[in-house]
């Protein structure tokens, strides 16, 4: 049997030394219980396995030009990036109950939680979160305990994705989600303001938003500040290349979407949620948390820290009840923001704008194709009005290999004819150009 | 060992960044942009593949370590479901693609695994339909009693209650916590199962279902599974089945058969896909066919023609738990496995995972205490003998003396309700020689606790560090270098 090391000759063994038989292990099931043989084939060797996927993989088409983004974006990943995550000391380890023997796996979280305030503007992160829709949800939360407020503004610049999710996971709880309209492609700072209460828990934002736009929420931070209650940001953590950081702007907690960092797009997962807050809130954030500390010769450690918020030792009154997070896409993050450096990353994030705003110029030439939005900085991604329905222009795009963007009207009705258009640093001028010769074609 | 950023050399650059070919066209009000650049660590590719091989030499990992973490099911990793996930093919894929017309045919391999995973699934466990979207175990908990939650609101029930025994996990209790409900806990027997009578005492109208890990964490299984799965729906509660521990009846057993109503799956146990330093994991949930309406939007299905798509249009659903269709990549992986074991393998798994764990038991069981002097599953739970306990040595010594002699510890103080305790889960690919020289260790161990127990307190010596300062990292909180 594959992965299974006791032959049959040593399973008689092991089972005559301690004077069991097979059966006997399984005598504590009542014979009724036990099922018969599973209808699911007899066991394939490597070979035809990896036949039968390499066969399943060709049926899927990665040769399309992406301009598709949505938060879930293609960028490029250095060689090294693969290299040291399949290390199989990080990746066949599990969560670092036992220091001594964790300590690799450790220092990275610790170096990542590092990171990830580095970017954000931020003092203290967590371990990771599952993703960015999961995180948002429990920053929510999160400022729901430290506010003791059950209502939350949310404005619809945020990642529907994101805000849909967080409609499921609050349907049986009571907690008040007050939804207010982008317009000029900025939060909407009149409903905000006048929503804004001292019921409050929190106000949910994205920057950039959903839509691309940029935005300084520094206003926004104050007003909530006045009344009490938090600023939440959601943010794509390239754009911090060169965006300014939602600490900059106030915010109380950040979450976000890790998977540019180095994660392949794999079809939507595994991918990482990063969380940061400010050292007041620590005590109320969500997931594992590595320290620095000493050990018992005095030398320099890492550790688990403030454990008591956490499932295993709170049950029921903990703060969340996520036990394995994403370590290892923590880690990938990490390893790809070293390999890219300072100036790296803040090239990566420039090149995306410029190729966006290359772009944007491109696209907007063609007759009948306009800006949707007012406000007019973008990051990365930017929505267009088209003079048709954007999802038939979609679908006769990908007949030309392009993956033209996202159709907003899945979420947003009256944009009917609104394309979402995302360029990474990936795309050419050369691919933009046809790209646009190819919208032109079927308008 | 240095962090990073104290390696760090200002003007060195690691991995150069594509050249432009657009100029600085950026579109950006400067009012908007950070006033300079995130101090990210300046290095070269070479320093940081050193700083990062030497920090994986820190680690004990499967591949490096017998890892007996109970609960856990640290099983081998197959590098083939590694390679496979790498497949351009799926790794290169858009998770939006099959939500634009005409691109759920480009799709069609990927929507395959999620299908075929889900019939897999359902006849391994014998329920009627499976979201694979949940991304870690605790995390599909949420979505069941979710689900939970949803079957009770639609048929106009008032629960307000969850059951979980004392023995269980802590993401349980927490997950019903979330979720809403009122959490009461269930007493075991000194047998180490549900105390039926007790749960008889706590069940009323009120409960709203029962969380349940079987085997459970003393590793028993619970003869009165059914009876209790039978009391559970005679208030019309759902019983909620934790595979946390499926990796010992895999194969030979169905949760769906027991009367489990609703199951998770936690694919980085039982089916091998790897633990990565503390995830992503995977937690498929599946239900029997009358809460099938309520998983959550989208679910895979087949059409007349043999192609596969996205269904979105479920009105009852509980809506949306993850940005798409779970842990892929992980649920690759998983699939993998199983289309390598096939019903005979994945019996032999769940064979193999119980004998190794009932001959440390058996062997060991003169040297320490055993929870419950029982047949155990997939892991046995020990506690230190009187002896031992005597001269001051606790299940935490005991670990770190494993450490010493190579092996990384079990799991310890867990479960809560055995003072001392050791967990310990070999699983199925351990071999024979490895549970003798685990066995050899632990025996060592127990004799040097009485003649020379400060030795063991000493442990471990051979470690980077030994034995770090909880208190002090949490009362003097360094949780980032800025």
């Amino acid at each position: 049997m594959p992965f299974i090391a006791n032959t049959d000759e040593q399973r008689k063994q092991m089972l005559a030394e301690i004077g069991l038989s097979m059966e006997g292990l399984f005598s504590d099931i009542p014979k009724g219980l036990l099922a018969g043989k599973l209808d699911i084939g007899e066991g394939l060797p490597e070979q035809e396995v990896r036949g039968v996927l390499a066969e399943l993989s060709g049926k899927n088409s990665i040769d399309l030009t992406l301009f598709l983004g949505g938060g879930f974006y293609d960028h490029f990943i250095p060689s090294a990036v693969y290299s040291i995550i399949s290390r199989s000391e990080f990746y066949t380890a599990y969560t670092p109950y036992q220091p001594e023997v964790s300590q690799g796996t450790l220092q990275a979280i610790y170096e990542y939680q590092s990171m990830i305030c580095r970017l954000t503007g931020m003092e203290a992160a967590n371990a990771s979160l599952y993703d960015g829709g999961t995180a948002m949800y429990e920053a929510m939360m999160m400022a729901l305990r430290i506010t003791g407020r059950n209502k939350v503004i949310i404005d619809d610049s945020v990642n529907p994705i994101y805000r849909v999710m967080i409609e499921s996971y609050t349907k049986n709880l009571h907690i008040e989600l007050v939804k207010t309209h982008c317009e000029t492609g900025q939060a909407n700072r009149e409903q905000i303001l006048s929503k804004l209460d001292t019921d409050t828990a929190a106000v949910i934002l994205q920057n950039p938003n959903f839509f691309g736009c940029v935005d300084d929420f520094g206003d926004i931070a104050k007003a909530a500040h006045d009344k009490g209650a938090l600023l939440v940001v959601s943010c794509y953590p390239i754009s911090l290349g060169i965006l300014k950081t939602p600490g900059a702007m106030g915010a109380d907690i950040v979450t976000g979407e890790g998977q540019s960092l180095g994660l392949p797009m794999s079809f939507g997962g595994p991918y990482l949620g990063f969380m940061a807050t400010k050292m007041e809130h620590v005590r109320k954030m969500p997931g594992r948390i590595i320290g620095r500390t000493k050990d018992r010769n005095g030398k320099d450690c890492f550790v688990m820290t403030l454990q008591a918020r956490e499932q295993h030792i709170r049950r029921e009154k903990a703060t969340s009840n996520i036990c394995s997070n994403e370590a290892l896409c923590a880690l990938t993050a990490l390893v790809y923001l070293s390999l890219l450096g300072k100036e790296g990353l803040r090239e990566t994030a420039q090149l995306c704008a410029d190729k966006a705003s290359y772009a944007y110029g491109r696209l907007t030439a063609i007759p009948g194709v306009r800006p949707h939005f007012k406000a007019k900085w973008f990051f990365n991604e930017f929505v267009l009005d088209l003079p048709k329905e954007a999802a038939d222009v979609i679908a006769k795009l990908i007949e030309k290999g392009f993956a033209a963007g996202f159709p907003l009207s899945r979420y947003y009705p009256d944009m009917k004819n609104s394309i979402l258009v995302c360029v990474t640093e990936k795309r050419t001028k050369e691919q933009i150009g046809m790209f646009a010769e190819a919208l032109e074609s079927v308008l | 060992m240095k962090l990073i950023f104290e390696k760090s050399v200002k003007g060195r650059r690691g991995v150069r960044t594509t050249r432009s070919d657009v100029g600085a066209t950026i579109n950006i009000n400067r009012e908007f942009l950070r006033e300079k650049p995130a101090e990210i660590s300046e290095l070269s590719e070479l320093d940081v593949v050193r700083h990062f091989t030497e920090l994986s030499r820190r680690n004990f990992g499967v591949d490096t370590n017998f890892y007996p973490l109970g609960s856990c099911t640290m099983k081998y990793n197959p590098k083939v479901a590694e390679r496979i996930a790498s497949y351009p093919g799926f790794a290169h894929l858009h998770p939006l693609l099959p939500q634009l017309r005409g691109g759920g045919m480009l799709t069609q391999g990927a929507l395959a695994v999620l299908y075929e995973m889900d019939m897999l699934l359902r006849e391994i466990t014998g329920m009627a339909g499976f979201t694979m979207q949940p991304m870690a175990g605790a995390h599909g908990e949420l979505a069941g009693i979710m689900l939970m939650a949803a079957y009770h609101r639609d048929k106009g029930n008032k629960k307000t209650t969850v059951l979980i025994p004392d023995s269980a996990h802590g993401t349980n209790p927490a997950s019903a916590a979330i979720a809403g409900y009122k959490v009461v806990s269930v007493a075991s027997t000194d047998k180490g199962v549900m105390d039926v009578g007790a749960l008889k005492k706590v069940l009323n109208n009120e409960v709203a279902g029962l969380m349940l890990t079987c085997p459970n964490t003393l590793g028993l299984f619970d003869p009165n599974i059914r009876e209790i799965c039978d009391l559970i729906h005679s208030v019309d509660g759902l019983a909620y089945y934790d595979g946390a521990n499926l990796n010992a009846i895999v194969g030979k057993a169905r949760p769906g058969d027991f009367g489990f109503d609703i199951v998770h799956i936690n694919l980085h146990k039982t089916f091998a896909t790897p633990h990565g330093g503390g995830g992503p994991g995977a937690g498929p949930v599946g239900v029997t066919q009358k809460l099938v309406d309520y998983l959550p939007i989208s679910i895979v299905v087949k059409r007349n023609d043999g192609t596969y798509a996205l269904e979105y249009d479920r009105p009852k659903s509980i809506g949306y738990i993850a940005p798409f269709y779970g842990n892929f990549a992980i649920i690759l992986r998983a699939y993998v496995y199983i289309l390598m074991l096939g019903a005979e393998g994945l019996v032999r798994v769940a064979e193999n995972a119980v004998l190794n764990a009932n001959y440390i038991r058996v062997k060991l069981g003169k040297y320490f205490e055993q929870a419950v002097e029982a047949i155990c599953k997939h892991e046995c739970v020990l506690t230190p003998s009187k002896k031992m306990l005597d001269a001051g040595v606790h299940a935490l010594d005991v670990a770190k003396a494993l450490i010493d002699r190579g092996f990384h510890p079990p799991t310890v103080y867990f479960p809560t309700t055995v003072h001392d305790a050791i967990m310990i889960e070999p699983t199925e690919t351990e071999s024979k020689e490895t549970m003798d020289s685990f066995i050899e260790a632990m025996i060592d161990i127990s004799k040097l606790a009485t003649s020379e127990p400060e030795k063991i307190k000493a442990s471990p010596v051979t470690t980077p560090v030994c034995r770090p300062d909880d208190t002090a990292a949490a009362k003097n909180l360094n949780l980032a270098c800025l």
